[in-house]
């Protein structure tokens, strides 16, 4: 009998896999190990509607339990894997069961960085944002009136900001950059999201470095910055980044270097193992990345499918992400690693506009806040090999479905 | 609840009960319909759970929004009149026997 191709990790890289899989009529059994008492669920909107109790837990699931008997593939919830041995061609749980693989798909994903116990990082009251798990502690917490202090002003830290004020709790949000989003966005973003959590009543700090974390009998009660300032806290979210699950992959001798290291197949350095979403790192352009989102997981996760059933496809797909915070729906397409210059488009309705981020001439990616034609038909020009000018796009009477099409 | 039809291009059909409150995208990828992906899970980003509505139906599907409105210029495959994405039609008694046609891209 020929072994199953085992899936570690389930997550939306997994179920995207599984899906393709199935589709494409593959007979080769799937065995999906995950760590996790959960079938594979959508993260998103953990930081955004299930924070909020605006969606049910069964709604997270991108397939009901069910449909993967269904699909005979065979689960392993709560399971870990701790060792792969790539010359038996197993993987060894951490309760010390082999499990066979013809092919191997690591999915492991990425965890929340935490802060040093040292300075108050295992104090009760102290979370970090991943998981349904993760959530389920924490919501308790989420009541009118405390403070939540949030150590980090990303997308977690700045999406969980959002949802503390629409429930009633003084949030502070402390930033060690000189502007929040810096990693990930340019300044006129920044600008754009600092005055919308102003305007609901975060108290913002940038260019401000914690020292600790404060202590009241092994629950955390505030915060001392490295100024001496102190700032009082009921609960603190600390959101600064994620780190790759690549360790096992690493201790069994794959190539790995911020991630597991995979070709434009999605094949590691062995080759009958893939990794595909946040745990793996790609050459994009020329360039080494690691991406943390949906499509990326759930594209290459779709590739790797296809790759196994004979086609001959590379990655290829343009990435795309979103946040929501308040009234503000933010869309993202393409990468602006490299950018030169941002040219600012304004909206057609207050608190809409987008940023459209160059290399040169060159078109590189968008942020659109409120703005979904600048984000559906840049994209297309993105697609398409277009690169408008910068007075085209600055230009609110550009018609850009007519760049896009034209 | 609403029993809803998915019919393929090919010919073949999936029916299903529906939960009032649920969105036609979710009901489709719990039913195992093909070439609905509905990636950003409903929130009008991917634009990968495209149906066309039987002509019938359309009314009472629901207006379309701005925001809908535009990200139907994205489809895999090219909108109609009769083009919604599937996120944002949610079930209830009113769309019992609803059919949807699924585009396949190519």
């Amino acid at each position: 009998m020929t072994a199953p191709i085992v899936i570690v990790g389930a997550g939306q890289a997994a179920a995207s896999f599984i899906s393709r899989h199935v589709a494409l009529g593959s007979e080769q059994p799937l065995l999906l190990v995950g760590e996790e008492s959960h079938p594979p669920y959508q993260r998103p909107p953990l930081s955004k509607k299930y924070l909020l109790g605006e969606l049910e837990r069964e709604r997270l699931f991108i397939r009901p339990l069910q449909w993967y008997a269904d699909q005979a593939v065979e689960l392993r919830l709560d399971t870990r894997i701790d060792t792969i041995d790539r010359e038996r061609r197993q993987v060894i749980s951490s309760n010390g069961e082999s499990i066979d693989y013809d092919k191997l798909l690591l999915c492991t994903g990425s965890r929340a960085r935490t802060l040093p116990a040292e300075i108050g990082g295992s104090l009760d009251g102290v979370f970090t944002l991943r998981s349904i798990d993760d959530i389920d502690r924490m919501s308790p917490e989420f009541q009118a009136g405390r403070k939540l202090l949030i150590v980090g002003g990303g997308y977690i830290g700045l999406e969980a900001a959002a949802v503390g004020r629409k429930l009633g709790l003084e949030v502070t949000v402390l930033e060690m950059a000189d502007r929040i989003l810096q990693r990930v966005a340019a300044a006129a973003t920044s600008d754009y999201f600092r005055d919308l959590h102003c305007a609901h009543g975060v108290s913002l700090h940038e260019s401000t470095r914690l020292a600790r974390l404060l202590s009241d009998g092994g629950k955390v009660c505030g915060a001392e910055l490295e100024s001496g300032d102190i700032i009082d806290a009921d609960l603190v979210l600390v959101g600064i980044g994620s780190i790759p699950n690549n360790e096992i992959a690493q201790a069994a001798g794959l190539d790995c270097a911020n991630g597991i290291s995979v070709s434009e197949t999605c094949q590691t350095s062995d080759a009958h193992i893939y990794a595909a979403g946040d745990c793996c790192n790609f050459v994009r352009n020329e360039q080494h990345i690691r991406l943390e989102s949906v499509q990326n997981a759930a594209d290459q996760g779709d590739l790797i499918a296809r790759v196994l059933a004979g086609e001959k496809v590379t990655y290829t797909a343009l990435p795309w992400f979103w946040s929501d915070q308040y009234d503000c729906k933010l869309q993202i397409v393409g990468l602006n690693h490299g950018y030169s210059q941002t040219v600012l488009r304004p909206g057609v309705n207050p608190g809409s506009q987008s940023i459209w981020y160059y290399r040169d001439q060159q078109l590189l990616a968008i942020d659109a806040m409120n703005e979904p034609k600048s984000y559906a038909f840049g994209r297309k020009i993105i697609e398409a090999g277009k690169h408008p000018t910068a007075e085209e796009v600055a230009d609110p009477s550009t018609d850009l479905k007519a760049l896009a099409m034209g | 609840m609403a029993n809803i039809t998915w019919k393929m291009e090919d010919g073949s059909e999936i029916s299903a009960d529906v939960k009032d409150g649920l969105n036609l995208m979710e009901a489709a990828t719990a039913n195992n319909v093909p070439h609905i992906e509905g990636e950003c899970g409903g929130c009008l980003s991917c634009a990968t759970c495209h149906v066309f509505v039987a002509p019938e139906w359309l009314a009472k599907t629901g207006e379309i929004d701005d925001i809908e409105d535009t990200m139907l210029e994205m489809t895999d495959v090219e909108r109609e009149d009769n083009s919604r994405l599937s996120c944002q039609i949610i079930a209830s008694a009113e769309l019992d026997g609803l059919v949807l046609h699924v585009p396949e891209p190519e």
